[in-house]
């Protein structure tokens, strides 16, 4: 993967690489959540889009350094996380979902109004700065480094989360939350830390997108965001290392080429989500792992 | 006349559209608490049912002259029907598996509705006529209550009413409620259970949908007026609890009325209290108000 991602920009364009590692992260510490947490989040858009928001600003308007304003971001998503994530694990399974979406949907409707978002317009023309005050992201390849560089430390952050006894403890809990507790683990605490891992990365990634596409906007806060993470996780199988990274490329690709075709992307990932519900719940990357017997 | 500093005309306005929303928030978690308590599924789809219920009633006036009374009847059938098909052929080979692919599956089928819909009728509202014997408005003495809105009221409470009756105080409701608890008991009494389950879904999307028909007339009729309008419902469902039926018709309008109040004094807030109010309740009761934690 890390070798495709290098060799990549010779063929793809840009933009779009960035676009999809951008989402591939997202989906990763979505996945965290869901696959191995077995915790339904339905408002992961709020983390994306309000590091996005922090982040732009952060850039435009104080003027900071790309990886300062991407680290703001991440803080500001994580704070986020750990408010949310407070509340939301007060209930479980349908309900965690309807909170998560519930709270989401207020912090869309804040952006909507705060002074700072710029309302409808969002937050336009963020400078990319200059990386340590030296390397000029202008340059579409510099920032393509800079991109895969945060992708892959997000990437191999998550994998040694998930293979750390904190990882198992948290599929202990998704398997059987009542013998995980009675083993003696306090499970509200390691699924709030898995929200806020999971929220703060969430937040990486928003925070990077809004420095690669210039612009942080309502998009990416807004309840259909969330529900897209969801497809793109499932797409690629829950619970899977990789799955969520081959999630993003397949659905943002076909979002590139149904573009023009308006409300049919809708339809198409509505399709596509009922069929994987109803046929194909392992995703591309279960069914291989299942395939060849080894977990991927 | 002034109350707080407020024009009572303004106060008591908001105060009846907060109980306008408030009706279609009574209505819509209601069909989701019933069909939540049988099925264990969060219907999803209900926002786009509810906008289903209320294009129905549209395309039926606009093709076959159907009026609004006759719209009432035939579209919550009409609706129910496709959420019956919808139980019977995907819903149904879910329920051996974990909740939340009930949740995607009926998100799924949200998004191909809301999009077929915006496909065929663009993203702009059309409006839907009062009927000609709820047009104009009664003088109250404080303010003037236009008719069409005071049935909507009325009607919504009658059919809520009528629910909680069915399902707490009937032989029918008796069997649904057993069944909730324990179907395979139930099942081996010699009831359909099965059955049972298909029908309630279809109730609880027919509920949507006569929704839908009776906010036609007050909001335009337009593709995406389920969407938004769901996940303020889920918050409704969160703070009433699942548990009970008068759970949710008391939280529904309780915070529609408390919706409009917001819109008096503080209307930058008036789109979050809903959020707000779920957020403290969560840290006071996290089971909802009416709600028992399994």
């Amino acid at each position: 993967m890390v070798l495709a991602f290098s060799i990549a920009p010779i063929w793809v364009y840009p933009i779009f690489l960035m676009k999809v590692m951008c989402f591939a992260l997202f989906a990763c510490a979505f996945n965290l959540l869901l696959g191995f947490g077995g915790l339904l989040s339905f408002g992961h858009a709020m983390f994306l889009g309000s590091a996005g928001y922090a982040s732009a600003h952060a850039a435009k308007v104080w003027g900071l350094n790309p990886e300062f304003a991407v680290l703001f971001g991440t803080l500001c998503s994580l704070v986020l996380a750990y408010v949310v994530g407070s509340l939301a694990i007060r209930r479980q399974g349908i309900y965690f979902a309807m909170i998560t979406l519930a709270l989401a949907q207020m912090i869309f409707f804040f952006s909507l109004q705060a002074p700072f978002t710029g309302g409808e317009d969002g937050i336009q023309s963020v400078p990319r700065g200059k990386l340590f005050g030296v390397i000029d992201l202008a340059d579409n390849m510099n920032m393509y480094m800079f991109v895969f560089t945060i992708f892959i430390l997000g990437f191999l952050f998550i994998w040694r989360v998930i293979h750390s006894p904190f990882g198992q403890i948290l599929k202990a809990i998704r398997e059987h939350q009542d013998r995980a507790t009675s083993l003696g683990y306090d499970t509200d605490k390691f699924k709030l830390l898995a929200f806020v891992i999971s929220g703060a990365i969430a937040g990486t990634a928003g925070a990077t997108k809004s420095l690669v596409f210039q612009l942080a906007s309502l998009t990416d806060v807004h309840w259909s965001m969330s529900g897209e993470v969801v497809l793109m996780t499932l797409v690629g199988g829950m619970g899977t290392l990789f799955g969520p990274v081959a999630g993003a490329a397949v659905i943002v690709s076909m979002q590139n080429y149904l573009a023009q075709l308006g409300a049919w992307v809708t339809i198409v990932q509505g399709v596509i989500f009922v069929v994987c519900v109803l046929a194909f719940r392992r995703g591309i990357i279960g069914e291989i792992a299942n395939w060849i017997k080894k977990p991927l | 006349m002034e109350i707080f500093g407020i024009p009572s005309q303004a106060l008591f306005g908001q105060l009846l559209i907060g109980l306008i929303n408030g009706s279609f928030y009574a209505l819509l978690s209601l069909g989701l608490a019933v069909i939540f308590g049988l099925l264990n599924i969060i219907n999803f789809t209900h926002g786009a049912q509810y906008m289903l219920g209320a294009f129905v009633a549209y395309l039926g006036l606009q093709h076959l002259g159907m009026n609004y009374w006759v719209a009432l009847v035939v579209t919550p059938i009409v609706v129910g029907a496709t959420g019956v098909l919808i139980e019977r052929t995907m819903l149904k080979q879910l329920y051996k598996l974990d909740h939340l692919y009930g949740l995607l599956l009926t998100f799924g089928l949200a998004l191909i509705i809301q999009g077929l819909f915006r496909h065929e009728f663009g993203s702009s509202g059309m409006p839907y006529p009062v009927p000609e014997v709820f047009k104009g408005a009664i003088n109250t003495g404080f303010m003037f209550l236009p008719k069409y809105r005071a049935w909507v009221i009325v009607a919504s409470l009658v059919v809520c009413l009528a629910t909680w009756y069915v399902i707490e105080r009937t032989k029918l409701g008796a069997y649904l409620r057993a069944a909730t608890e324990n179907p395979s008991l139930v099942q081996s009494f010699g009831i359909n259970v099965p059955r049972m389950i298909t029908l309630t879904y279809g109730f609880g999307v027919g509920l949507a949908a006569l929704a839908g028909v009776m906010a036609a007339p007050i909001y335009q009729v337009n593709p995406t007026m389920g969407a938004d309008l769901i996940i303020v419902v889920f918050a409704v469902v969160v703070i009433g609890g699942m548990g009970s039926i008068m759970g949710a018709i008391v939280t529904g309008f309780g915070l529609g009325l408390i919706e409009g109040l917001t819109k008096v004094f503080y209307p930058e807030a008036s789109s979050t209290v809903i959020f707000v109010i779920m957020a403290i309740v969560l840290l006071i009761k996290p089971a909802g108000l009416f709600g028992t934690q399994k």
